[in-house]
C-alpha cells in the first residue's frame, strides 16, 4: 500500500507540490496524470526518496518513509523503479542487469528467481545479450523486470513507454499492466499520455501545477470531471454557454438538458443549489452528439477526420459557434454539407463562469 | 501531520544537513592554481620589467621572434586547414580506390613528434642528405629548394600538424548525415555548391577546433624549430635561460607568448560555444558517399596516398633505416637509462593526471554548477601552454622557495645545503600534470557522462549505494575511459621535450632528450635510434583512437 498524506515540496520560495494526498490500495495500479512541469516526476521520485519534502508524510505499507527532515535512504525502501532512459547498465549482460538487485541471496536462489523474470518478461533467449544488442521494447522489459527481481514492496514507472512509438507502446502497456497484475504489485506510474494512463491504471490522479486536480477512475475521469482544467485535459469536447433552470435541468442553445449536473456546479455553494438561472459553461463531448438525419436541428459541417472506426466532425452550429461529433463511419458527409443533429446526454456537466 | 518525535519508523533514517560541502571546491581550485600559477608568475615579471633586459629585447630579439612567429602561424594554419579539410572531404564523403584504408592511415602521422618528422627531412634534404647527394651523383641536378628555410619548417609542420584539422573536421563532416545535403539538392543546389553552401559551413566549428590546436601545438613547439635553426618564442627562452642565464629575459618572453595563446583560447572557445548548432543539424545516418571515377578517383587516391607517403611512410622508414645502421655501434648501457627514465616519467605522469583528472570529473559531478565548470575549465587550459612557459613558470617559485629553505638553514644551523625541490622531478612532474591534465580529463568526463544520474539511483535503488555502487557500476564503466586517459597521458609525456629539457634534474636524460641532443649536433642516424623508440609508442594511442572512432567506416 501507498498512502500520501498532505505532502507538500518546496525549493525557497518555489513551490513544487501542494498538499498531495491519496492511496494506492495494495495489488491496485495508480497513475499521476498531468502535462510536463506538472510536478508529477517530482512525485515519484518523493516516492522513492530522492527528494526530501517540506510537509506532510508518506507511507509504504505500514511504514512512514519521509516527513518533513527525515527520508528513508532509498536503498532501504524496497522500491523497484523503472526509469524512463531504463538506466540498464551497459556494461552487464541483461541476467547480470536483473541480478543486480538480487544481493544476501544464496546463488542458487539467485539464478532461479533471474531465471523466473526473464520468463515473466518473456526474454528467456535474450539471456546473455548487452543492451545495446536489444530493441527498445525488450530494453524496457529488463528495466521492469530488474525493478521486481528483488520484490518491492512498491513498483514506481517513470513515464515508462514515452521511447517506444505507438504501437509498441499500447501492446506493451497491457502487456506490463497483465504481469503486474499476475504478480500482485502495487505499483505507480507516471505519464503525459492519457491512453497509457487508461490502458494500465485503476486509479488515477490527474496533475497540474502542483496540485492533485482530480483523484478518481478512468470512467469518471472522462465521464464527471470535477473542474475545467481536467475537463479539458481528459478526452475531447467544447464547452458551450448554458443557463441552470433548476437542479436537475440546464439550458444551452441546443435545447434544455436534463439530468444529475455534475462538474463544480454540483459541488457545495455551486449554482444548482440556487435555481436563479445562472450562466454556466457546459461540457459536450464528441459521444454526446447523436447524428440523426431526423432531426430539425441541423449543423454544417466543417471540418471531418476520418478515424477508421468513426469520423470526428467539427460541426457549425446555427449561431457559430462549434461541436465535435463523433459519428459512425459509414456516414461520409461532405464538408459544407447541413447534418441533422441531437444531443444524447443522461448527466450535465456544468462549470461556474 | 505527524510529529517526527513521535514517528514509528524503522530503518536507517538519512538526515539532511544544510551545511555546503568544501571539498569539491579546494580540489577544483586548487587544480585551477596548477595552470593559473605559473601564468601569473610569468605574469607578474612583466609588472616589474627590467629595463635593459626590455631594451634589449625590444631591438635586437623581438622584430625577429614577432615576425617569424606570425609568419610560422600563418603557414601552418593556412596550411592544415586546406590539406586537413580536403583531406577529410575526401574520405567522409566521397569514395575513391583505397578510402577505407586511408581513413585511419591519414591519422598515423599524428604518431611521429613534429622535431622527429623535421630531422628526418632534414637528414634526408640538406645538402649533404642523401636524396640531393644522389641527384648530383646521378643526374647532376645541382640546384633544390632549400629545407633549412621558413618554408621548410612551414612545411614540415604542416605534414606533422594536419592530423588535428583532419580529425575534427571528418566528425563534423560525418556526423551531418546525409538528410541536409538531399534536403540541398532537392532545392536545387548541386552536390559540389552544397559542399560549400552547407557542409563547409557547418563542419565549420571542428574545422576551427581543430585549427586552434594545431595553432596551439604551432605555438608551443620547440623542438622543430631548434632543428630548424628558426628562432620563435620557445628558442629564446631557452636561449635567455640557459646561455643567457636570465629567467627574467625568459619570463618577459614567455609572457608575450602567453598573448599569442590566450588569443587562440578564445577562437577556441568560440568554436565551441558555436559546435552545438553543428550537432544539432545531424540526422539521416551516414552520408551516402559521392563515386569518384576516373581521373578523379585516381587524383583522389594520389593525393591520399601522397600526403599519407610523405607525413608517415617516409619518415618512418628512413628512421628504421638509419636505425639499422648505427644500432650496433651505438645502442648501449646509456640507452638502459634513457629508457628508464622516459618510462618512469611517463608513467608517474600519467598516473599523476588520471588521479587528477578523475579527481576534478567527480568534483564537476558531484557539484554540476555554472561556476564549478568554469573553474574546471581553467584548470584544463594549461594544454594551451606552451612547455617552455610552463617550465618557467613552475621554476621560478619553486627556486624561489629553495632559497628560502636554504637562507632558513643557514641562519638557524650556520650549514650550507644544496637545492631541495629544484633538482628533483617535481617541478618536471608539477609541469607535466599543468600541461596533459587536458588530455587526461577528457575521456574521463565523457566516461562519467556515460553513467547517467538515472543509472546512480537504479543501483541505489537496488541497494547499492557508496563504494559499492563505485566498484561495481563506475568503476567498470570507466576502465576503458580510463586506459585511454592514461594511454594518452603517457605518450604525450613520453614525446614532450621543452619541460623535460629545462627542468630535468642535471644529467638526467630521457629518449626525447637524447633525440634532442643528436640533433642539435646534426647527427641524424644516432638520433633515429631514440626517435624510433618514442614513435613505436606513439602509436598506441593512434591505435586506440581508430578502434574507438568511426575513422574505419
Amino acid at each position: 500500500m501507498l498512502a500520501l498524506d498532505h505532502v507538500a515540496l518546496a525549493y525557497g520560495a518555489k513551490t513544487v507540490l501542494t498538499d498531495i494526498s491519496f492511496v494506492i490500495s495494495p495489488g491496485q495500479i495508480g497513475c499521476l496524470l498531468g502535462p510536463s512541469g506538472c510536478g508529477k516526476t517530482t512525485a515519484l521520485r518523493l516516492i522513492a526518496g530522492f527528494e526530501k519534502l517540506s510537509a506532510g508524510e508518506i507511507r509504504i505499507g505500514s511504514e512512514i518513509v519521509s516527513y518533513p527532515g527525515r527520508i528513508l535512504a532509498p536503498e532501504l525502501r524496497r522500491v523497484g523503479l523503472v526509469f524512463q532512459d531504463y538506466a540498464l547498465f551497459p556494461h552487464l549482460d541483461v541476467e547480470k542487469n536483473i541480478a543486480f538487485g538480487l544481493t544476501g541471496l544464496p546463488a542458487p536462489d539467485r539464478r532461479l528467481r533471474v531465471a523466473e523474470m526473464l520468463e515473466l518478461v518473456g526474454l528467456s533467449h535474450e539471456a546473455e545479450a548487452y543492451p545495446h544488442q536489444l530493441s527498445g521494447g525488450q530494453q524496457q522489459r529488463v528495466a521492469l523486470a530488474r525493478a521486481l527481481a528483488p520484490r518491492p514492496r512498491l513498483l514506481l514507472l517513470d513515464e515508462p513507454f514515452s521511447n517506444l512509438d505507438v504501437e509498441l507502446r499500447e501492446k506493451l502497456s497491457l502487456e506490463v499492466r497483465d504481469i503486474l497484475k499476475h504478480e500482485a504489485i502495487t505499483a505507480l506510474l507516471v505519464t503525459h499520455d492519457q491512453h497509457e494512463a487508461f490502458a494500465m491504471a485503476d486509479i488515477i490522479g490527474v496533475m497540474n501545477k502542483g496540485v492533485i486536480q482530480q483523484w478518481d477512475t478512468p470512467y469518471n475521469l472522462y465521464h464527471q470531471p470535477a473542474n475545467r482544467f481536467v475537463a479539458d485535459f481528459i478526452g475531447q469536447g467544447v464547452l458551450l454557454p448554458g443557463e441552470v433552470l433548476n437542479s436537475h435541468q440546464v439550458e444551452i442553445e441546443l435545447g434544455v438538458l436534463e439530468g444529475s449536473v455534475d462538474g463544480d456546479c454540483s459541488e457545495e455553494g455551486g449554482c444548482t443549489q440556487c435555481d436563479l438561472g445562472c450562466k454556466v459553461d457546459v461540457l459536450i463531448r464528441p459521444d454526446d452528439i447523436i447524428h440523426d438525419d431526423d432531426s430539425l436541428l441541423m449543423a454544417e459541417v466543417e471540418r471531418k477526420a476520418f478515424r477508421g472506426a468513426d469520423f470526428l466532425y467539427t460541426l457549425k452550429l446555427p449561431g457559430g459557434r462549434h461541436v465535435l461529433a463523433q459519428v459512425d463511419s459509414h456516414h461520409n458527409h461532405a464538408i459544407g454539407e447541413k447534418i441533422g443533429i441531437r444531443l444524447g446526454i443522461d448527466h450535465v456537466v456544468a462549470f461556474r463562469k | 501531520m505527524l510529529d517526527a518525535k513521535k514517528a514509528p519508523v524503522k530503518g536507517a533514517f538519512l538526515i539532511f544537513s544544510s551545511t555546503t560541502n568544501l571539498g569539491p571546491w579546494t580540489v577544483a581550485l586548487l587544480l585551477a592554481l596548477l595552470t593559473l600559477m605559473p601564468i601569473a608568475v610569468v605574469a607578474s615579471a612583466m609588472l616589474d620589467p627590467d629595463q635593459e633586459i626590455w631594451a634589449h629585447l625590444w631591438q635586437h630579439v623581438l622584430p625577429e621572434l614577432l615576425l617569424n612567429t606570425l609568419w610560422l602561424a600563418l603557414g601552418v594554419g593556412l596550411g592544415v586547414t586546406l590539406l586537413g579539410t580536403g583531406l577529410a572531404w575526401l574520405t567522409a564523403a566521397c569514395e575513391f580506390p583505397g578510402r577505407k584504408f586511408f581513413s585511419w592511415a591519414l591519422l598515423l602521422p599524428l604518431a611521429l613528434p613534429a622535431y622527429v618528422t623535421a630531422f628526418v627531412w632534414i637528414g634526408l634534404l640538406d645538402f649533404t642528405g642523401s636524396l640531393p647527394t644522389w641527384l648530383r651523383e646521378t643526374w647532376e641536378i645541382v640546384w633544390l629548394p632549400p629545407i633549412r628555410s621558413r618554408g621548410g619548417v612551414i612545411l614540415v609542420m604542416v605534414l606533422a600538424l594536419y592530423p588535428y584539422v583532419y580529425l575534427t573536421a571528418r566528425t563534423a563532416f560525418q556526423g551531418q548525415g546525409r538528410r541536409l545535403l538531399e534536403a540541398a539538392q532537392s532545392l536545387g543546389v548541386s552536390r559540389r555548391r552544397a559542399f560549400f553552401k552547407i557542409a563547409l559551413p557547418i563542419a565549420r566549428p571542428g574545422i576551427i577546433a581543430g585549427l586552434s590546436l594545431a595553432l596551439m601545438e604551432t605555438l608551443a613547439d620547440f623542438g622543430t624549430v631548434s632543428v630548424f635553426n628558426y628562432n620563435t618564442f620557445t628558442t629564446a627562452i631557452y636561449k635567455a635561460w640557459f646561455s643567457m642565464f636570465s629567467l627574467p629575459a625568459a619570463s618577459q618572453l614567455a609572457t608575450i607568448l602567453v598573448f599569442f595563446v590566450l588569443a587562440l583560447v578564445m577562437l577556441e572557445q568560440l568554436s565551441r560555444n558555436r559546435r552545438n548548432y553543428a550537432t544539432s543539424a545531424r540526422g539521416g545516418g551516414g552520408a551516402q558517399r559521392i563515386q569518384l571515377t576516373g581521373s578523379h578517383a585516381l587524383l583522389a587516391t594520389l593525393a591520399a596516398g601522397l600526403i599519407f607517403l610523405l607525413a608517415f611512410v617516409v619518415p618512418m622508414l628512413q628512421l628504421l633505416v638509419w636505425t639499422r645502421e648505427i644500432i650496433a655501434t651505438d645502442l648501449d648501457l646509456r640507452y638502459i637509462d634513457f629508457a628508464w627514465h622516459s618510462l618512469l616519467l611517463a608513467s608517474i605522469g600519467a598516473a599523476l593526471v588520471v588521479s587528477l583528472a578523475l579527481a576534478l570529473g567527480y568534483t564537476q559531478r558531484l557539484n554540476p554548477t555554472p561556476a564549478m565548470q568554469f573553474t574546471a575549465r581553467l584548470a584544463n587550459i594549461g594544454y594551451a601552454l606552451p612547455g617552455a612557459v610552463l617550465a618557467v613558470g613552475f621554476y621560478i617559485p619553486v627556486a624561489g622557495l629553495d632559497n628560502l629553505l636554504i637562507d632558513t638553514w643557514r641562519d638557524y644551523s650556520g650549514e650550507e645545503i644544496g637545492q631541495v625541490l629544484g633538482g628533483t622531478l617535481a617541478v618536471m612532474l608539477l609541469a607535466y600534470c599543468a600541461r596533459f591534465l587536458a588530455v587526461g580529463f577528457g575521456p574521463v568526463e565523457t566516461g562519467l557522462a556515460r553513467i547517467t544520474r538515472s543509472m546512480d539511483e537504479a543501483a541505489q535503488v537496488l541497494g547499492k549505494t557508496g563504494l559499492n555502487r563505485l566498484l561495481r557500476v563506475h568503476l567498470p564503466m570507466l576502465r576503458a575511459p580510463l586506459l585511454a586517459a592514461a594511454a594518452l597521458a603517457f605518450v604525450d609525456i613520453m614525446k614532450e621535450l621543452p619541460i623535460t629539457l629545462m627542468t630535468r634534474p642535471f644529467g638526467w636524460d630521457t629518449l626525447a632528450t637524447r633525440v634532442f641532443e643528436m640533433t642539435s649536433e646534426g647527427e641524424w642516424e644516432r638520433a633515429a635510434l631514440p626517435a624510433v623508440a618514442i614513435c613505436l609508442v606513439g602509436l598506441l594511442p593512434i591505435y586506440l583512437l581508430v578502434k574507438h572512432s568511426d575513422a574505419r567506416t
